[in-house]
């Protein structure tokens, strides 16, 4: 009796082990745009890159600061060879050669960030950010004085104008008198630049400052004035501790690991992921000590309702800068119409070119 | 536009052109000798990672300054034994020079991208602060904008009324005679070239210390190109320096603020309007050669030492 016990219990033993061998060693790549550093938006991918690093049987390696283009191209192939099984190319354009990539490596999956083109082995992904952005625009519609919010934005792309529009509906929801003020630098992480930005709408009179920039430079600008800023991608606040009310951060683990599992499941399909807060996906950072108790606590209402999905941001009535009625009252805009943004809202100052 | 945002604009305008007043200066320094460096570039970067560097391990930015121009001068002292050593052509050494300094402070300083490192903050000058729009403008700067005034009147004198800067100057204009009067040509262009990268290097960490406090590859964005055309500008004077330093930091000001105060102007055209400007200056300064104190022997390699 003992004795049968005992070896089922070997026996048992060595069949979780087979099992667990069996399952290899998962192999998942990462390519970075700009150096990792410790902020900004690589920063937070290499955030989720440790978080898959955690789980069990997966190991993980990293590229930093490859540029958009052939080099990527090598960089990819040069992973896909070396057999990993998932490869996150974390930037726009590295969205064409990743396309040529995956065709030459069918076995591997590949999954691209913010771009629109899909293969049999290559998906791509990006988060709802413009839901946290609406909350962090009532944050800063509460906390202006003077009514004008200054933005210092990267390139008049969807994206970026997606995020600006999302932050003026959140803004003008508890301010409707206040105007958002954008500036275009027309770069990703130039500090010295993007810190200009942030003074000269200072100058114009802006005393809460936004950004979608990976460089805490106009964070700096406003803390320097002692005025309020708002951050993007990962909590800004040590380089603006003064001014810091909150920001829209990424944690991009939660998607990364939901992939790896499906991808050693078998379940992974390549699709069009476009998460949003309700997958915790995007997110708001720690508020400030400046922005008063009833203030997080109006915020946390609203954020809890577009995590239940009764607010959608994007329902008409939405108006463009001409104040003419573009999306009729009770429309909600479609993720197509989202994705293709090219107009401001009502409330923006600035011009899309 | 307000008198309030045009002094604000002002005073940006002196801040956006420091940076490139110091690499300007630098230039000069250098040329005068009779050597041009086009590693401008390159050397303000270093110093923009030295300066940041230090700064962040030693937590004091004043060191970090100082360690921005050694390194400064370090870095054109691979241009000096090109030019000087080996009689390089001085056009290709410089251009590696902004190769290899871009390249090394893109490897080196990866690591720090998006650390914070202390730096300097503006600190008004007492009485001075005070006077009405000049002080606003002028004098509610970081110091090392208080130091950059100081030196274009110390280089001038420097070149007019001292005996190395007249001998500096010959090494640039006539070496064979400054020889002959028994100046050693070699160490005085080792000095243009080691002094002027000190400025140079200086130029960058501006950059790291007092107009960010921050470091990334890209920080100059072509600042040192910048200076190289203003130095034909300048037609080779500080005090011009000092004039061009500031309209290119001034335009870079204003394009921004054009933006913040609602202008219908694309934003790209906006953003090129330094570009047009340098483009602009080299056609105009180069009409008005004659009147330029540029240096005779500029770019010619003296023989090698037997």
């Amino acid at each position: 009796m003992r004795v049968t016990k005992v070896l089922l219990a070997l026996l048992l033993t060595l069949w979780v082990g087979s099992a667990v061998a069996a399952e290899k060693e998962m192999k998942v790549g990462f390519i970075y745009v700009s150096p990792v550093g410790d902020a900004g938006y690589s920063y937070s991918h290499d955030v989720g890159r440790q978080a898959v690093a955690k789980m069990p049987g997966v190991t993980t390696s990293y590229v930093e600061a490859v540029p958009e283009g052939p080099d990527s191209e090598r960089v990819m192939q040069n992973m896909a060879r070396k057999d990993f099984d998932i490869i996150f190319a974390t930037s726009f354009g590295y969205m064409d050669s990743m396309v040529k990539v995956a065709k030459q490596f069918p076995k591997t999956v590949f999954l691209h960030c913010s771009g629109f083109k899909m293969a049999e082995n290559m998906g791509n992904y990006f988060g709802r950010i413009y839901q946290a952005r609406y909350l962090s625009g009532i944050v800063a519609g509460a906390m202006t004085k003077s009514n004008t919010i200054g933005y210092v934005a990267a390139f008049p792309i969807p994206e970026v104008i997606r995020g600006i529009n999302a932050f003026t509906l959140g803004v003008r929801s508890v301010n409707p008198k206040a105007t958002v003020r954008v500036v275009w630098t027309k770069t990703w992480y130039d500090p010295a630049t993007e810190k200009e930005a942030g003074k000269s709408l200072l100058d114009v009179g802006a005393d809460v400052i936004a950004q979608h920039q990976d460089s805490p430079g106009p964070q700096e600008a406003a803390e320097e004035k002692g005025v309020y800023s708002v951050g993007y991608n990962t909590d800004m606040a040590k380089f603006a501790p003064k001014a810091h009310l909150t920001a829209p951060v990424w944690n991009w683990g939660v998607y990364y690991t939901k992939v790896v599992d499906a991808v050693r499941k078998g379940t992974w399909k390549p699709e069009a992921a476009w998460p949003g807060m309700v997958d915790g996906i995007v997110d708001l950072a720690p508020f400030g000590p400046m922005v008063p108790k009833e203030l997080q606590d109006k915020v946390n209402a609203e954020k809890a309702k577009i995590i239940a999905g009764q607010q959608k941001i994007f329902v008409g009535p939405i108006k463009d800068q001409s104040g003419a009625v573009k999306v009729a009252a009770g429309v909600l805009m479609t993720d197509p119409e989202l994705l293709g943004f090219t107009w401001f809202v009502e409330g923006v100052i600035g011009n899309t070119q | 536009m307000t008198g309030e945002i045009v002094i604000a604009l002002l005073a940006a305008t002196v801040q956006s052109g420091t940076p490139i007043l110091f690499a300007t200066l630098g230039e000069i320094f250098t040329e005068k000798s009779g050597v041009l460096n086009l590693g401008v570039e390159g050397v303000m970067i270093l110093g923009a990672l030295a300066g940041f560097v230090v700064a962040r391990q030693t937590g004091n930015p004043t060191l970090g300054f100082f360690a921005a121009g050694l390194v400064g001068s370090l870095a054109t002292a691979i241009h000096g034994m090109v030019c000087l050593w080996f009689c390089g052509n001085q056009v290709v050494s410089g251009l590696a020079l902004t190769i290899l300094g871009t390249g090394l402070a893109n490897y080196l300083g990866t690591t720090f991208i998006g650390t914070a490192a202390p730096g300097f903050t503006p600190f008004a000058v007492p009485l001075l602060s005070a006077i009405p729009v000049i002080g606003q403008i002028f004098f509610q700067h970081d110091p090392l904008v208080y130091v950059s005034y100081l030196i274009p009147p110390v280089m001038w004198l420097f070149f007019a009324r001292t005996r190395f800067g007249l001998g500096l100057r010959a090494a640039g204009e006539y070496p064979a005679a400054a020889t002959a009067a028994g100046l050693n040509v070699r160490a005085y262009r080792w000095l243009g070239i080691v002094g002027g990268g000190f400025f140079m290097g200086l130029g960058g960490a501006y950059l790291s210390l007092a107009y960010t406090h921050l470091w990334t590859s890209s920080l100059t964005a072509g600042r040192g190109w910048i200076a190289v055309a203003l130095v034909i500008f300048a037609f080779w004077r500080p005090g011009r320096a000092v004039f061009g330093a500031y309209l290119f930091g001034g335009i870079m000001a204003l394009q921004l603020r054009l933006q913040a105060s609602g202008t219908q102007l694309p934003s790209s055209i906006l953003l090129m309007l330094p570009y047009v400007l340098t483009v602009i200056v080299l056609v105009l300064s180069s009409w008005r050669k004659r009147t330029s104190d540029e240096p005779a022997s500029l770019g010619v390699n003296i023989a090698p030492a037997d």
